[in-house]
């Protein structure tokens, strides 16, 4: 079958590619333009709003703590997806659909209650706000995304693999250490890269338990408040949908990777 | 004959220990963040708070605020009109995209078509939603290309700062978690299915409408669910499109725990919403349930 | 000691309401290739695994040359598994698979470049050791695995039907190969298989299972010939199941009357299982029974019947032949030999019997 023999069909897809594309391709048209208000017409071509990036300390700072948020955050919710996902995959035990899905919650979880909650006790606990209390956060919400990409690793491993380790004189651990690790290590690669861009990307959580501190989100939303800054918004923009298209490209390689690897069908897409 | 030899009994329990050793780290970790405060949030519903002092306590006048009181009742009423209107028109306008990539791409390019659809979705959501208010702006993308080629005479109002901003905003947001779901539940139907049914006599319609749409429903509910319960609690959209007249109960909730202060009504609140989220889901689970049966 | 290199003392294992192995004894000689057959969910699997190691018998002693294996894990095992998959591990190369389980042996890198070298060559992989694994044949993964438990020399090898994914070609040909390894190498090879023929071909002891239970462990000839329960017989081969009944019992024989046959003495190892009740049936095989095309010297045992079916399968024909007295058609083949005709249905046909080929079932 071809898309010819349904010319509506067709058509549809495509407008509807035009309505998912219409705001990223706005992105760097405006990046680019030559005015300080985000209207049409364009006004010409210029770098000036990406070397006034340069100039700006507080969006350094922003930038600086939202890496540290994202990869602390990813360490700890890829360590925590390993566990949860290889102990579901591999073993059976009590309350095991209910243990699951509490961990997996925060995935249909509007992330204001996650975060109203988290704040709430917080509060209570006396615990100031700041960038770890931003991480608590965003482990929780990155957890379930690397429990899904690390158990459909886990399951296209196939059990005999790793009985024939245990076979042939491995110890559980070096097993797991030299048959295990290396085969779902595209899953853990794009486990990782998908929560770095997760917790980059998170504002409301990060809104409202980062206290003082500030990330890359927290600040692009002070700005929306001062037309002026826009433009400068947009460069930042820019920059980041090229970095987070670098960064899916990369988790997309290794995830086919490690199909081709375990010599798993590709069901396509991340989720 | 006993059910459970002894030996069978030790090795299930060596088992389960595995398991549970395993698992214990995010379960830890999901019952100090996520079970705790949430339970926190619901006894919290039950108290008082005057100005600055939270006082611990059992009352339900929060609850009757939250369901009696004009303000809240417009915005739950609208968020729920929203998070629908916004799941309908997502889920409807997902279904051919799925159906497309499913049945009319190569094979081989499936992967690439899915990446497509999934690339907007890895920009931040804050531009997002920001550049859907110049889109749709008074001085917007659309306003101005419409008033170039003369379709309009006068940029339009209606489409920033009132809830259409919010629904068109939030069902591209909310696209992929649609397609996906979808899609996948389209390539798990066994093809020759298809042509058993054209074998049968059914025309390529009601092929589609006997065999294709009953096997797509499982992905078709996973969509409607992923979409509909964090739309309820979103609260960039609202705030950064929404105006005054779109905004949502998540709003709400915000100003009450950090401007007003009253995290007892904050919390009611919270736990009102999801309580009716949870109870469309369920309901809305169990109308579908004949369709979700026998499959995976 | 014997020469026992595994015993079997009574292995229970259960999961949930399934019995997967019910009490299961056995010895397995040093040095024998010995045979797990039976259908699937038989217990034929968990017995090879609980041999290995990967499951633990509920009840039950299992010792492998001596040795108490209660305690003892997978890894610590004399014992390495061919799997069914191969379990080739695809991040390595096909001699880093090879060399997997030296590792722990404290080799010398040329010593361990020797041995798989040596290995490889042994399975006719020669070469190949820089390989990726996901680049081998179904075949050659089967030969790297085959390879990769033998370098450790090992005093079992468990092969978990090995055969299975490979096509008839491939198959006989590993079929003989497999039996070449096992006895150049002198190790006791352990054979899980559903195909009774290649049981047959490879095995020189074979127990076949039904239920969790062991019904029988006898060499290929004895099994074929004498199996000890009617559901051995219908499950080796095909066998012809006549009603008779026991007439007399003199010394060390019965004398049966054969539905269409008549009377045919058979000794007491003819009936393993007894004569009680008086009334059973007898496993008659199909080539045991002949056609006479005239020429024939007539024995004392022939009886007339007529041609109700045949299958002609170019070296054999196939005869349904229905005999006075018997509901029942017959089955008898016929080895085609130079000049030998092919009756047609509805001829008669005159079939020469051999009762001490008989097994008497109660």
């Amino acid at each position: 079958m071809s898309g010819a023999r349904i010319p509506w069909l067709y058509a549809f897809v495509l407008g509807y590619l035009i309505f998912l594309y219409a705001p990223i391709v706005l992105l760097p048209l405006f990046a680019f333009n030559n005015s300080t208000t985000i209207a049409f017409p364009l006004q010409g071509f210029t770098f000036r709003w990406f070397t006034e990036l340069t100039r700006v300390p507080a969006l350094h700072e922003a930038v600086k703590n939202s890496l540290f948020v994202a990869v602390v955050t990813a360490i700890s919710a890829t360590i925590l997806g390993i566990c949860a996902a290889r102990a579901s995959t591999r073993y059976r035990f009590p309350v095991q659909g209910g243990i699951m899905g509490l961990i997996m919650l925060p995935l249909v979880l509007p992330e204001i209650i996650v975060a109203m909650s988290l704040l709430v006790v917080l509060l209570r606990l006396g615990i100031n706000l700041g960038l770890w209390t931003v991480i608590l956060g965003h482990v929780l919400i990155c957890t379930p995304f690397c429990v899904a990409i690390l158990s459909s690793a886990f399951r296209n491993l196939d059990r005999s693999l790793e009985e024939a380790a245990f076979d042939l004189g491995e110890s559980r651990w070096s097993t797991f250490r030299l048959i295990t690790l290396p085969l779902v290590l595209p899953g853990v690669i794009s486990s990782l890269l998908i929560s770095f861009t997760i917790s980059l990307d998170e504002f409301i959580i990060a809104f409202f338990l980062s206290g003082a501190e500030t990330t890359l989100p927290v600040y692009i939303f002070s700005q929306f408040r001062f037309p002026a800054r826009l433009p400068v918004v947009m460069a930042l923009g820019t920059i980041l949908l090229v970095l987070s298209l670098l960064l899916l490209s990369v988790a997309e390689y290794f995830r086919r990777r490690g199909l081709r690897q375990t010599g798993a069908g590709d069901s396509g897409g991340f989720l | 004959m006993a059910d459970t030899s002894a030996g069978e009994r030790a090795s299930r329990r060596r088992e389960a220990v595995r398991g549970f050793s395993l698992v214990s780290p995010p379960l830890l970790y999901a019952l100090l963040l996520l079970a705790a405060p949430l339970s926190a949030v619901v006894v919290i519903s039950f108290w008082t708070q005057d100005y600055l002092t939270l006082t611990p306590g059992f009352t339900l006048d929060n609850y009757e605020q939250a369901l009696t009181r004009p303000v809240f009742q417009t915005l739950l009423s609208r968020s729920l009109g929203v998070a629908l209107l916004v799941t309908a028109v997502t889920v409807v306008l997902a279904f051919p995209v799925a159906y497309y990539v499913s049945f009319h791409v190569r094979p081989e390019r499936k992967a690439l078509w899915i990446f497509l659809i999934t690339i907007p979705f890895w920009t931040s959501y804050l531009l997002r939603v920001f550049l859907w208010r110049v889109i749709l702006g008074y001085n917007g993308v659309l306003n101005t290309g419409l008033l170039g080629i003369g379709v309009i005479d006068e940029p339009l109002t209606f489409l920033l700062y009132n809830v259409n901003a919010v629904i068109i905003t939030l069902a591209h947001a909310w696209a992929p978690f649609a397609i996906l779901p979808i899609f996948v539940a389209l390539e798990k139907i066994d093809r020759s299915l298809l042509e058993a049914s054209h074998d049968l006599g059914e025309s390529r319609v009601r092929t589609f409408l006997r065999v294709t749409l009953p096997l797509a429903m499982p992905g078709v509910v996973a969509a409607v669910l992923i979409v509909f319960i964090p739309t309820i609690g979103d609260y960039v959209t609202p705030s950064l499109v929404g105006g005054s007249s779109g905004q949502l109960i998540a709003n709400m909730i915000q100003v009450q725990f950090l401007r007003l202060n009253n995290a007892p009504l904050g919390a009611a609140l919270a736990v009102t919403t999801m309580l009716i989220v949870g109870a469309m889901s369920v309901l809305f689970l169990l109308f579908t349930r004949r369709y979700l049966r026998g499959q995976q | 000691m014997s020469d026992t290199i595994i015993s079997l003392r009574s292995i229970s294992k259960r999961y949930g309401a399934v019995l997967a192995l019910d009490d299961v004894s056995a010895e397995i000689v040093r040095g024998e290739f010995f045979s797990l057959l039976g259908p699937s969910g038989c217990g034929k699997t968990t017995l090879l695994r609980a041999i290995a190691g990967f499951e633990e018998p509920d009840a039950g002693v299992l010792q492998i040359d001596g040795q108490n294996m209660a305690e003892v894990p997978a890894n610590r095992r004399p014992t390495n598994m061919v799997f069914q998959s191969y379990a080739i591990f695809p991040h390595l190369s096909v001699g880093e698979n090879v060399a997997f389980g030296l590792r722990r042996r404290g080799l010398s890198r040329a010593e361990t470049a020797r041995k798989v070298g040596a290995a490889l060559e042994m399975v006719g992989l020669a070469g190949l050791e820089a390989r990726a694994s996901h680049a081998l044949s179904g075949g050659q993964r089967q030969r790297g695995a085959l390879a990769r438990a033998l370098i450790l020399e090992p005093k079992v090898l468990l092969l978990d039907e090995p055969l299975s994914a490979l096509d008839k070609k491939m198959r006989n040909q590993m079929q003989e190969e497999l039996r070449r390894l096992q006895r150049h190498g002198g190790i006791t090879f352990i054979l899980r298989t559903h195909d009774q023929e290649e049981a047959l071909i490879m095995s020189d002891r074979i127990a076949v299972m039904f239920d969790g239970r062991i019904a029988q462990i006898a060499t290929p000839q004895t099994l074929y010939r004498r199996p000890s329960t009617r559901r051995v017989a219908d499950f080796i081969g095909s066998m012809n199941f006549v009603p008779a009944r026991v007439v007399s019992e003199q010394g060390a024989a019965y004398e049966l009357e054969v539905t269409g046959f008549g009377r045919a003495p058979i000794s007491h190892e003819q009936a393993p299982e007894g004569v009680s009740g008086r009334n059973g049936v007898v496993g008659i095989r199909p080539e045991t029974l002949t056609i006479l095309f005239g020429a024939e010297a007539a024995g004392p045992h022939v009886v007339t019947g007529v041609v109700d079916d045949l299958v002609y399968y170019g070296d054999m024909t196939y005869y349904d032949v229905r005999l006075p007295g018997h509901e029942e058609a017959l089955r008898i083949s016929m080895r085609n030999t130079a000049g030998r005709r092919v009756l047609e249905r509805g001829a008669e046909a005159r079939v020469a019997w051999s009762p001490e080929t008989f097994v008497y079932f109660p």
